[in-house]
């Protein structure tokens, strides 16, 4: 115990010592003397001189990477010992998601799901960080983070499932696609009001704290756009003024549907609010695994070591559309996407230093996208087979215990459906 | 001289007058009907609301080292000092001051409940939870529900002053019970004094399902009873017929329990009738047996809450007691509540359901 903290206790001053050296920020020009006023709300000199400060006051916040284009390493001292099994999967589960992106996507496209948002140019995020925590480790997602779930062994099928809201959803259909949650395996079920789970995870974290010999951190995923609520705001202040061992991660990918980050702030991205609040900040390069990989791993040891907030923004590019009810040519250029489709994917990057490091080759490559398409198709012809839950799931969940005025309905509608049975689908339906 | 004196003991008599005159302008509109049975046996003490609620969360952390009571001020004791020595009792990680946010609070509270510890959370007012609805409606009541009981919250109970305080204006004073009765997936409840408030609270902190609990705050120091010592819940879901009688049925919850009672009283001496008083505290899910029962008995039916009329719960109640007790009701009926106005700072007096307003409906109720 006494060596594991001293061993997280040099690691959070190379930390600290990173945080300095980054560190943009500028005296005042006249200093009175050293010692700080005596206000309550913030310790700070006097001085003499009016001096207004704005987003161009400090160099902007710089964006850690390990690989570059090529997917060669810049810095040798940076590149993470990741065994060869966990780059592997990290690479497989990119590949899996974009191919049950592209899949899912398409079946939208004709109609055999209502709803899908892909994750495209973000894979490098999802694995990235998912390798860096502990299986353990309580995750609160948006929406745009199923290599996370892929990564943590949260089989295709059951997203699939999901999307269906067959029988065998766990959520019972009763969301729409892309609402996964396993408790199995520590994802909190995503809803779609954004940044509502960023206080929550803050307070799960809180929770775990207090639990005796606690091993297990919180890691909430955001967009940009999401950080513009009140609860992001909320949820940064908790976990700096309570000490949560959270690390809240942002998905900077220039777009919120149709709007661009300059609509969206006008400050130094979502890192700069980190340090205004009192959290520890870093700026990744969200299409290079291995910083993300790095970022969370050292996040981690700090918020465990500590129990103090970190705040990580990748910068990613958004490529795909918003949703499939989104067609994003009518907000951005073509040769925009382009661009981060061909120089700075994230798969791309990745595979490039898996075959340097001699772990993967084209051959490799072309089986398992031809696996991972086969393993999507043959799942939803399944899950399309399947029947959907049963209509009296409608009702059940509601509570713990079902209310009498609950049970009243379910009566209610059953003997409707004796009569009236005509009308409904009830043949796609599980029946009692 | 004596002219001087005569002058001082007219001001005197008028400042008297003044002050007496005043004292009934602020005095509170109800008179305060103790609890007489006992919902447990064993050792009582006397005990305000607050401290009641006190020593339901003083139970709590005792017995659950998951417990935590948090919101803006707890630390110290809470501005209505219901968390009083909590905090040196049981420690600064289990009795903490949030920043001042409540949306804030909500969503920490339910991360909380999400990670399995009992979360205590106070809004300081009712009137300052709207920025938690989002929270409270889209989140901890859907919990449940959309994760397929996988990620539940219901070790969250969220309690906030609320009600009439004499002169509490717009954003002091606010009953928003019905904005969270529309919520499939929360519990809403609204204790009428200290036993109730113990057993009831008691009840909410162990639910499975995330509860609100609407503390009325003029209760707090004027309401005080024999409250057992002991540990007891009282069921949720479930109304208490505080007095039984065959002319017709009242039906209200939190102070306005006891303006009811009085108008039943008030009815038994001038009009020699017989009311049933009814308790309604839990807004929901809300007990439909007990109160139809009774209206079918007495075929009259008067409801009264503070807040607004329009869509306010008594809504719902009157809607449901007309569709099952239907064959049985002898008068339409009557809703005595808030006007549809903001809730008045120098009007309170006029904006209240009155004694006098109850009293007034009732008579009408009786004679149609």
């Amino acid at each position: 115990m006494a060596l594991h903290s001293g061993v997280s206790f040099v690691r959070l001053n190379g930390f600290r010592h990173l945080a300095r050296l980054l560190s943009t920020h500028r005296k005042p020009n006249i200093v009175q003397n050293e010692k700080n006023a005596d206000f309550p709300g913030a310790k700070a000199p006097y001085v003499t001189e009016i001096k207004f400060l704005n987003e161009s006051s400090y160099d902007p916040i710089p964006i850690y990477r390990v690989l570059d284009n090529n997917g060669e390493v810049i810095d040798n001292n940076e590149e993470p010992n990741i065994d060869r099994d966990t780059l592997l999967n990290m690479y497989k589960s990119m590949i899996q998601l974009s191919q049950m992106d592209k899949i899912l996507y398409e079946s939208q496209r004709q109609g055999r799901i209502s709803f899908y948002m892909t994750n495209y140019g973000e894979e490098g995020i999802h694995v990235g960080s998912a390798a860096a925590l502990s299986p353990k480790d309580l995750v609160f997602a948006q929406y745009r983070e199923v290599g996370v779930f892929l990564f943590r062994g949260y089989t295709v099928t059951e997203l699939v499932n999901q999307c269906y809201g067959n029988c065998e959803d766990p959520g019972k259909g009763k969301q729409m696609p892309v609402h996964y949650g396993s408790k199995q395996h520590n994802i909190v079920t995503i809803s779609s009001p954004l940044a509502t789970q960023m206080p929550q995870a803050v307070g799960a974290a809180y929770a775990l704290k207090r639990i005796p010999n606690n091993d297990r951190c919180v890691i909430c995923y955001f967009g940009e756009g999401a950080a513009s609520e009140g609860d992001a705001h909320a949820a940064f202040n908790f976990a700096a003024t309570l000490d949560c061992p959270v690390i809240m991660l942002c998905r900077n990918n220039g777009y919120a549907i149709s709007t661009p980050t300059g609509e969206q702030y006008r400050g130094d991205g979502i890192a700069s609010r980190g340090p205004a609040l009192g959290l520890n900040t870093v700026r990744v390069d969200g299409t290079d695994p291995l910083a993300v990989y790095n970022a969370v791993t050292r996040a981690r040891e700090l918020v465990l070591g500590t129990n103090k907030p970190v705040l990580i923004e990748a910068m990613s590019y958004r490529v795909g559309h918003h949703s499939t009810s989104d067609d994003s040519s009518a907000y951005r250029p073509l040769e925009e996407i382009d661009k981060w489709t061909k120089d700075e994917s994230p798969i791309q990057k990745f595979r490039l230093y898996l075959e340097q490091k001699g772990l993967w080759n084209e051959e490799a490559d072309k089986a398992w996208a031809k696996e991972c398409r086969n393993t999507v198709v043959r799942t939803m012809q399944d899950a399309e087979k399947k029947k959907l839950p049963h209509w009296k799931e409608m009702l059940e969940d509601v509570y713990y215990d079902m209310p009498p005025r609950i049970q009243k309905q379910i009566q209610q509608m059953e003997d409707h459906l004796k009569k009236y049975q005509e009308h409904y689908p009830l043949n796609r339906y599980q029946s009692e | 001289m004596s002219s001087l004196v005569v002058k001082r003991s007219v001001l005197l008599a008028k400042l008297i007058k003044h002050v007496n005159s005043e004292a009934k302008r602020l005095s509170s509109h109800f008179v305060y009907f103790p609890d007489n049975g006992k919902p447990v046996e064993g050792e009582t003490t006397k005990m305000n609301m607050m401290q009641a609620i006190n020593n339901a969360m003083d139970l709590t952390l005792r017995s659950d080292p998951t417990a935590v009571v948090f919101g803006e001020d707890v630390a110290f004791g809470g501005v209505f000092r219901c968390a009083l020595g909590l905090q040196e009792k049981y420690g600064k990680d289990r009795v903490f001051n949030t920043p001042l946010c409540e949306q804030g609070i909500a969503g920490f509270g339910i991360g909380l409940a999400t990670a399995g510890a009992t979360a205590i959370a106070e809004i300081q007012f009712a009137d300052y939870i709207f920025p938690a609805f989002d929270q409270l409606v889209n989140e901890a009541a859907k919990a449940r529900y959309r994760s397929g009981g996988q990620f539940p919250c219901g070790a969250l109970t969220v309690r906030t002053p609320c009600g009439a305080v004499g002169h509490g204006g717009l954003y002091h004073s606010q009953s928003p019970e019905a904005f969270f009765a529309h919520v499939p997936g929360l519990k809403v409840v609204v204790p009428r004094g200290p036993t109730a408030a113990k057993g009831l609270l008691l009840s909410c902190i162990r639910e499975k399902d995330p509860c609100i609990f609407l503390e009325p705050k003029i209760l707090y120091r004027s309401a005080t009873e024999d409250v057992p010592v002991e540990d007891y819940t009282l069921p949720l879901g479930k109304a208490q017929v505080l007095r039984e009688g065959d002319a017709a049925t009242l039906v209200a919850w939190g102070t306005q329990v006891h303006v009811l009672l009085e108008v039943a009283q008030k009815a038994h001496d001038e009009l020699g009738v017989s009311c049933e008083v009814i308790d309604l505290q839990s807004i929901l899910p809300w007990d439909e047996e007990t109160v139809c029962n009774s209206v079918k008995k007495t075929g009259r039916c008067l409801i009264a809450h503070e807040a607004p009329l329009t869509s306010g719960f008594g809504a719902e109640v009157a809607a449901t007691v007309q569709e099952e007790c239907f064959l049985h009701l002898e008068a339409p009926i009557g809703r005595v509540t808030g006007w549809d106005a903001p809730f008045p700072h120098v009007f309170e007096p006029f904006y209240l359901p009155t004694v006098s307003r109850c009293y007034d409906e009732l008579r009408r109720l009786l004679q149609y």
